[in-house]
């Protein structure tokens, strides 16, 4: 991956952090989002040509990523250029505060870029249109062909201006894609970027591939594999391509996640049809048991202080949820409601577990407490599993497959996404078929 | 051909289809026993009269009367055919999560094995692959594919 060269200029023009500036509130549904207006970047005349990027239509372009991002989230609502009164750089230098305000907008955003000597320098601007000032401004330098990811850190910076809380727009998913009749699939690891584009396969779908995991940095990815007819955990090196098996057990390794340092991984281990879970570290090559139980005990997932796991298990008799000291020690059961739960994973923020249910013919992913309290549902189908968090714990991502009829037909799987207050259900777009998807961290952090 | 002749048959036509609509909604109720299913479509064979699968209720992976007399015809064919390996598959309906559709389908295609074992076979003749909810035989989302899918499959490896 291309390291962006952060430079940060700004925050020289004054930042007034004063109360009656405009926040959103991300905690709950948002009816009424925030009219924003984002306009084109100017591109500065003095721009040279950089391979096949369109330089002319670039500061159209990035804004247009920008308000895809922003009514995505369903917290804004970026109104329709045609309604804009001012030219970009006019307004990139001093908004005519009065002017914006007339069509509806509380925020604006502008910005403009340059490419010269093979760099893209790119600043932009968020203006409070109400109090009639700036509130944040960043400017940085990056190759040109960065450039996508350019509209997602503008829409980062935004998004945490205007919430308090980080963005999750420049990051990827990594998924399985799925082709080919329901009962003969072909799956292959696929990444994308979070909005869709950039598709890239990682494997050719010659052997069966599931629930890939991105490590901390995101340059590692765990998952499972069929290579060879031995179903086991590997490791793939995203840049260079290289790819191991993870351990060297006698029989079925599934399930695999990173510890939150990435210097282990935690999966299931299948002996005599009994799983119980293991860890192993990556660098001293030590495998740890953590549970000894004759159960299904699978599906782990690290505390993000790497201090406790939670897994599931069919101890009781069904699957239930359950929590435990990263030792193995102090098992204790959360879930006690109707049902059965399955794929429990941690937030990133430490405060919720997001689950899968099944009760009654219906699957549902839902969230809960780290003890099991204050189970609440989010969304309801006919089969659906496996969340997965956007890094700043706000937005969940999990797959969702359809009823088929007697030769399989009808039969689809997709990648859904929903806020965790239960609003904002909505599909993200996958080249293919598509499932098991797992949400990365930010890349430019 | 007069009018009532051709009014009986297809009165006649009418009567069949209702007889044999009604045969395969009793075959397939009678195809299920609980939650298992007990038909023979999709059973495949390792030699005549040895069924090369046994299937499963939804989440277990214990076996059934008719399971345990299945798994012993096929201990008494490999009994008489020393030289073959066999892998047994595990398999699990697509009404649960991917994961632990894994570690059923490996404990369910364990449990053929260790009752194949108590019958005389070596473990070293018998290894074990989970495929969880990834090889459905029956593609349909219904409580008979379903019961289909739960399976264990013996599967000839030379």
């Amino acid at each position: 991956m291309k390291k962006l060269i952060y430079v940060f200029l700004i925050n020289i023009f004054i930042t007034n952090y004063s109360s009656a500036l405009i926040e959103v509130d991300i905690t709950r549904g948002n009816l009424d989002p925030l009219p924003i207006a984002v306009s084109p970047l100017h591109v500065d005349i003095k721009s040279e040509k950089y391979k096949d990027v369109n330089v002319k239509e670039l500061g159209e372009k990035i804004s247009e990523i920008i308000e895809k991002n922003f009514k995505n989230t369903g917290l804004f609502n970026p109104l329709k250029k045609d309604a804009f009164v001012q030219k970009p750089d006019i307004a990139h230098l001093k908004p005519r505060f009065e002017d914006w305000r007339l069509i509806k907008a509380q925020a604006l955003v502008t910005g403009k870029l340059l490419i010269s000597g093979d760099k893209l320098k790119v600043e932009f601007r968020l203006w409070d249109l109400a109090a009639a000032q700036e509130m944040t401004a960043l400017a940085f330098t990056t190759t040109p062909s960065n450039w996508r990811r350019v509209a997602h850190i503008i829409s980062d910076k935004i998004y945490e201006r205007l919430t308090g809380e980080e963005g999750y727009f420049d990051t990827r998913i990594i998924y399985v894609a799925e082709s080919g009749p329901k009962n003969q699939r072909i799956k292959k690891l696929a990444i994308m970027d979070q909005d869709g584009s950039n598709t890239k396969y990682l494997t050719l779908g010659n052997e069966l591939v599931l629930t890939p995991r991105f490590n901390p940095t995101n340059q590692m990815v765990t998952y499972m594999s069929y290579f060879r007819n031995m179903p086991r955990v590997y490791l793939l090196d995203i840049e260079t391509g290289t790819q191991e098996v993870v351990g060297n057990f006698p029989g079925m390794t599934f399930a695999p996640r990173f510890s939150p340092d990435g210097k282990k991984i935690i999966m299931s281990f299948a002996k005599d049809g009994n799983s119980d879970i293991f860890t192993m570290d990556l660098e001293t090559r030590l495998v740890e048991r953590i549970t000894e139980h004759s159960s299904i005990d699978t599906s782990p997932s690290f505390s993000p202080d790497g201090k406790f796991i939670a897994f599931n298990s069919d101890r009781s008799g069904l699957q239930q949820i359950y929590v435990m000291r990263s030792d193995g020690s102090n098992v204790k059961r959360i879930t006690f409601g109707k049902g059965i739960y399955g794929t429990p994973v941690w937030s990133p923020r430490g405060d919720l577990i997001a689950f899968t249910k099944m009760h009654k013919g219906k699957f549902y992913i839902g969230v809960m407490r780290i003890d099991g309290s204050g189970e609440r549902l989010l969304t309801e189908n006919y089969y659906q599993e496996a969340p997965s968090w956007s890094p700043n714990g706000r937005v969940l991502v999990f797959y969702r497959e359809t009823k088929s009829g007697s030769k399989g037909e009808g039969f689809s799987a997709k990648l859904w996404s929903i806020d965790i207050t239960g609003y904002n259900e909505r599909r993200l777009l996958t080249k293919t078929d598509a499932s098991d998807p797992s949400w990365s961290s930010l890349l430019s952090k | 051909m007069t009018l009532k002749s051709n009014l009986k048959n297809i009165l006649l036509v009418i009567f069949t289809t209702l007889l044999l609509s009604a045969c395969s909604t009793a075959k397939k109720t009678g195809d299920i026993d609980g939650d298992v299913y007990t038909g023979k479509e999709t059973v495949e064979y390792l030699a005549a009269g040895v069924p090369d699968r046994v299937f499963f209720a939804t989440n277990k992976s214990s076996l059934t009367t008719a399971s345990r007399a299945t798994l012993r015809k096929q201990a008494t064919f490999l009994r008489k055919n020393k030289n073959l390996n066999v892998v047994i598959e595990g398999h699990a309906d697509e009404r649960g999560t991917r994961e632990y559709n894994l570690a059923l389908g490996e404990r369910r295609a364990n449990a053929a094995r260790d009752y194949l074992m108590t019958y005389g076979i070596s473990g070293k003749r018998l290894s074990v692959i989970s495929y969880g909810k990834e090889k459905p035989v029956n593609p349909e989302s219904s409580p008979i594919a379903w019961s289909q899918n739960r399976r264990s499959v013996t599967v000839k490896v030379n």
